[in-house]
């Protein structure tokens, strides 16, 4: 595995190690108990978007919180030398939040501010470039709650290039989109790969995955961690998801796990995998 | 019409009390969106039965009621603190467990021989007999609560939204949730004189959860907010003026009513805004 990611290094722009935006050396973490994550030993890259690929429970969201330094107990090395911008799912509970689109990329320049100034004109209109560059620049007075699922979340993805976060942290972005806003994202995630931003992109799709530059799986220990042409075997896959893995019509591969819980509504998935054409 | 609004003016007394009602609604109103969004009513509710031994012992003792009502906010946190780290105790249960045996200890000590008359204000409030002291001492809160949440604003707003996210952001949860408890143990405090123990709340949450139902944005929610708190304390303060009814409770009953307007506005809107969708569906 770390010869799979010191060849990952070496395949990014400038080869050298300033261009890994996260690494990861022997690293376990949890909330204080038994750790929930464990084993991780991954660099990623500036430009790169890594799949992140694991059943729910499985650690995902962890060691989201563990890269932008908000779980209680983290051992081994983990350095994140660059800003970190996250692009959560929206509890539903929170869509009659009273903010606006603007209101919420806003929220990027907290950072950068001292913490008695209040946003001026340079951060409404650096906060409504970044609505226009996601391409909601005449939505920046909307209703957050009052957009779609696939429109919040490029309000959120505006609010982390707000901040200039070098390394986005995306959970679940496709999850409940339709194909359209579906494929707005992924060309957006593209783009920003393409600018040297690095993305860590958590989902159940593992054919999408594969079209992305690394992987990393995740259940509970890291399973494995390279391009996905290497890493991407049936075994790694059912070892990742605790599952067997079926050929689909079409000659896609789907992974049948156990459970998994399809809660959102609108959520069309049959299972974590679903074969896209 | 005009007499009936003018006249309870004339008496110096409800004059003070309109003032006092004012303020403390600005405080309520503002601070209530945040208590809201932060899920924090029951914790305003235990808080507020939580200092109910300290005002009694105060009124006992014939200290400032300010002073009692501090050392009962300060001992009912500690005592949270320490039940919610007994195992198999969750937090809900050590506030109800704490709160219970503070408001039963109050209870018990405010029908010793010796309580003084006027323990009831201590519970229902007193807005009619607001000092000097109380109006300066309102005003200084509304003042502190309006520059506190003007600087913190940002940082509530990002907080409220997304929890997780917020330390991405540069925020820290903690420092944020300590900040608003501060703001509202003083807002109680300050608040329950007027108000009495079981009725602050009532100007804590109503006026936010109303404004809830109008506004979209937090600014305007805000606003709105204030302006329920005011029609609702000064409405209230006029029904018991005419009706003879206890104000403290007129008032929270006032702002009860007001909720229901808006929640019974929401619910209209929302049918006439459906309404035009059901033709189409049919053809």
């Amino acid at each position: 595995m770390n010869a799979v990611a010191t060849e990952a290094q070496a395949t990014s722009p400038d080869g050298r190690t300033a261009g890994v935006l996260a690494r990861a050396r022997g690293v376990s973490g949890g909330y204080g108990g038994a750790p929930a994550i464990a084993g991780l030993d991954f660099a990623l890259p500036a430009g790169a978007r890594v799949g992140l690929l694991g059943p729910n429970g499985g650690g995902k969201t962890t060691l989201m919180r563990a890269l932008i330094g908000d779980l209680p107990a983290v051992t081994g090395e983990l350095e994140v030398p660059v800003r970190c911008g996250v692009v959560p799912q929206t509890d539903r509970s929170r869509l009659d939040y009273p903010v606006s689109a603007l209101d919420v990329a806003l929220m990027g320049t907290l950072s950068a501010l001292p913490w008695w100034r209040r946003p001026g004109r340079a951060q409404r209109r650096a906060a409504q470039e970044a609505l226009e560059r996601v391409g909601l620049g005449a939505h920046a007075r909307r209703t957050f709650g009052e957009l779609s699922g696939g429109q919040r979340q490029r309000v959120l993805i505006a609010r982390a290039l707000v901040q200039d976060a070098r390394l986005l942290l995306l959970d679940e972005p496709f999850a409940g989109l339709d194909e359209p806003s579906a494929a707005l994202l992924e060309d957006l995630l593209a783009e920003l790969a393409a600018e040297g931003r690095g993305l860590l992109i958590s989902t159940h799709e593992v054919e999408q995955a594969r079209r992305w530059d690394l992987v990393l799986c995740l259940n509970r220990t890291q399973v494995a961690f390279g391009p996905p042409a290497d890493v991407l075997s049936r075994e790694v896959l059912e070892r990742t998801y605790g599952a067997h893995v079926v050929e689909l019509p079409g000659g896609g591969r789907g992974v049948m796990p156990a459970h998994h819980g399809c809660d959102e509504p609108g959520h069309e998935h049959a299972g974590p995998d679903r074969a896209r054409p | 019409m005009i007499d009936w609004l003018a006249d309870p003016l004339s008496d110096p007394i409800l004059r003070r009390a309109a003032l006092e009602v004012v303020l403390l609604g600005v405080t309520g109103g503002l601070l209530g969106c945040w208590i809201v969004f932060y899920e924090l009513a029951y914790g305003a509710e235990s808080l507020a039965h939580a200092l109910f031994p300290g005002l009694v012992a105060a009124a006992l003792l014939g200290l400032p009621l300010l002073l009692g009502g501090a050392t009962g906010i300060l001992a009912a946190a500690l005592a949270v603190a320490v039940a919610g780290r007994v195992p198999g105790v969750g937090r809900d249960t050590a506030v109800a467990v704490v709160v219970t045996t503070m408001l039963g200890a109050g209870a018990l000590l405010a029908l010793s021989q010796d309580t003084p008359p006027g323990l009831g204000d201590l519970l229902f409030g007193d807005v009619l007999g607001v000092s000097d002291g109380d109006l300066a001492l309102a005003g200084g809160l509304a003042l502190a609560v309006i520059a506190a949440l003007r600087l913190l604003h940002g940082r509530l707003l990002a907080v409220g939204f997304d929890r997780t996210a917020a330390r991405a952001l540069g925020v820290s949860p903690g420092v944020v949730d300590a900040a608003l408890a501060v703001l509202l143990a003083a807002a109680i405090l300050v608040a329950v004189q007027g108000l009495g123990n079981l009725l602050v709340v009532s100007i804590l949450v109503g006026p936010a959860a109303t404004a809830r139902h109008v506004a979209d944005r937090m600014p305007a929610m805000m606003a709105a907010a204030v302006a329920t708190a005011i029609v609702a304390g000064l409405g209230g303060l006029l029904v018991s003026y005419h009706a003879d009814t206890a104000a403290g409770a007129s008032i929270a009953l006032a702002t009860v009513a007001l909720w229901a307007l808006a929640r019974l506005a929401r619910a209209l809107r929302a049918r006439r805004a459906a309404r035009p969708a059901l033709p189409s569906r049919t053809a």
